[in-house]
């Protein structure tokens, strides 16, 4: 049985961990801007994607990134491919289905950041630029970690929304055409071949549970730390 | 030797600060019942915390003047502010928390000079430490090394001997009166304590309910009060 599968689903995994931590901590740190309009509005337009079945998902995604849209087309034109039924498209997928994990354990992580510490660092003469990186996001670290782990679990179990945006089967980078783990252990079951459904998803359920724990160990080391 | 004057006022539902003073170089002593405005007042002074209406300047360096559009922003006043908690960065070992704020000092000189300021405060063995490690006195004395570090025009202190014991008081007293002596700026020092305020005030100003009800030397403000403030 060939393990591509699980290899394509944890390079969409990382990436989308990767894209989604950084578009998450700018969406946290937004959402603590004291004159946002509508906070509550926001924070459930980005919360929503926990509570939308995955083709509802999806279906705005073809929408917005699809080859007639605005996106799709500014796309092809910068690099020549389109965003549905690619690699990319399986990233943007599994990347809004973390997002808002990202977004709430980062929100989490700056909450637990006293105010004191942030007024002595802008009276020792600091900017905000400067405060945000030498000790806003140092002491947010945890949140940051623990939303980037469980960004990425669920990146990698995502099924509805890839199957939407990109597809049953991706080319991955340096595989083969194939398909995402979770999608496999769909189609193997459906089609008949129930030890690889069940191998390939002992194998992603280990992984996955792996990443949760180490994920954990390491979030309650850096509270100890202090 | 530049003066600190400022004329602040601010109203937040029931509270309202209204003050105007000038304090000259050396320590000037607040005093007053909890809630009085006394920390709001070193809040503001930094910059921390919006005014109404006011102006704040160090000689002639004006940092405030809202009927001229004039605020400059906290990290461009050249101010030291020890903090009740002291706010030592947790994640920075004692030589780091007093090195950030020497960003303006060429990179090479900053280790030197921080370390010379945690030698000048007794606590030079701590620099490699993190400041979950330090006791009480110890972690006073970094904070007051970092705050030094800036070379300020105004050092504003809030309460920051409240939670030692009478001994370690005494020392870290009689250490910020050697250093007001040294400094030659304005320092102003938020405290309950009125044995604080006979060692180290040259000035005292006396704060209820956001206004300034005595000012004067030590001993004609703290003849009018109790102990306790």
């Amino acid at each position: 049985m060939s393990w591509d599968p699980l290899k394509l689903s944890l390079e969409i995994a990382t990436i989308a961990m990767m894209v989604s931590l950084v578009v998450g901590t700018g969406l946290a740190l937004l959402m603590r801007w004291r004159r946002l309009p509508v906070p509550d509005l926001v924070d459930a337009l980005i919360s929503a994607p926990l509570v939308l079945p995955p083709t509802v998902l999806g279906y705005y995604l073809l929408v917005a990134m699809g080859p007639d849209s605005v996106v799709g087309r500014g796309w092809h034109a910068l690099t020549g491919h389109d965003i549905i039924f690619t690699f990319t498209g399986a990233v943007v997928a599994a990347t809004v289905g973390s997002l808002p994990l990202v977004v709430r354990s980062v929100r989490v992580g700056l909450e637990s950041v006293e105010p004191n510490l942030l007024a002595a660092a802008r009276t020792l003469g600091a900017g905000p630029l400067r405060v945000l990186v030498t000790v806003t996001l140092p002491l947010a670290a945890p949140g940051l970690i623990a939303g980037a782990m469980l960004g990425f679990a669920r990146a990698l179990g995502d099924y509805g929304i890839t199957q939407m945006v990109a597809g049953a089967r991706i080319q991955g980078i340096g595989l083969d055409t194939t398909s995402p783990a979770s999608i496999f252990v769909y189609d193997q079951f459906i089609g008949n071949h129930e030890a690889a459904a069940r191998n390939m998803a002992i194998v992603t359920t280990l992984v996955g549970v792996t990443i949760l724990f180490v994920a954990n160990r390491v979030t309650r080391r850096y509270y100890h730390r202090g | 030797m530049a003066d600190l004057a400022f004329q602040l006022e601010l109203v937040r539902g029931d509270f309202t600060l209204q003050v105007e003073e000038t304090c000259p170089p050396g320590v000037t002593c607040i005093i007053g019942p909890s809630g009085s405005g006394k920390s709001t007042l070193l809040a503001t002074l930094a910059g921390l915390a919006d005014v109404d209406r006011g102006r704040v300047a160090v000689g002639s360096e004006v940092w405030l003047d809202r009927a001229r559009g004039v605020e400059v922003p906290v990290h461009e006043r050249r101010l030291s502010y020890v903090f009740q908690g002291l706010a030592l960065f947790p994640h920075l070992n004692a030589l780091h928390n007093v090195e950030y704020g020497m960003h303006d000092v060429p990179r090479a000189e900053r280790t030197e000079r921080a370390l010379k300021l945690l030698d000048r405060v007794g606590v030079k063995h701590l620099a490699k430490r993190k400041p979950r490690t330090f006791s009480g006195g110890e972690a006073q004395r970094v904070a007051i090394a970092r705050a030094l570090a800036r070379s300020p025009k105004l050092v504003l202190l809030d309460e920051p001997f409240s939670a030692l014991d009478r001994e370690l008081r005494a020392q870290l007293t009689a250490l910020v009166r050697d250093l007001a002596g040294e400094l030659k700026v304005p320092i102003v020092h938020v405290t309950h304590s009125i044995a604080e305020v006979r060692l180290l005030a040259d000035q005292v100003l006396r704060i209820d309910k956001g206004r300034v009800v005595a000012r004067g030397a030590p001993g004609d403000v703290l003849a009018e009060i109790s102990d306790d403030v």
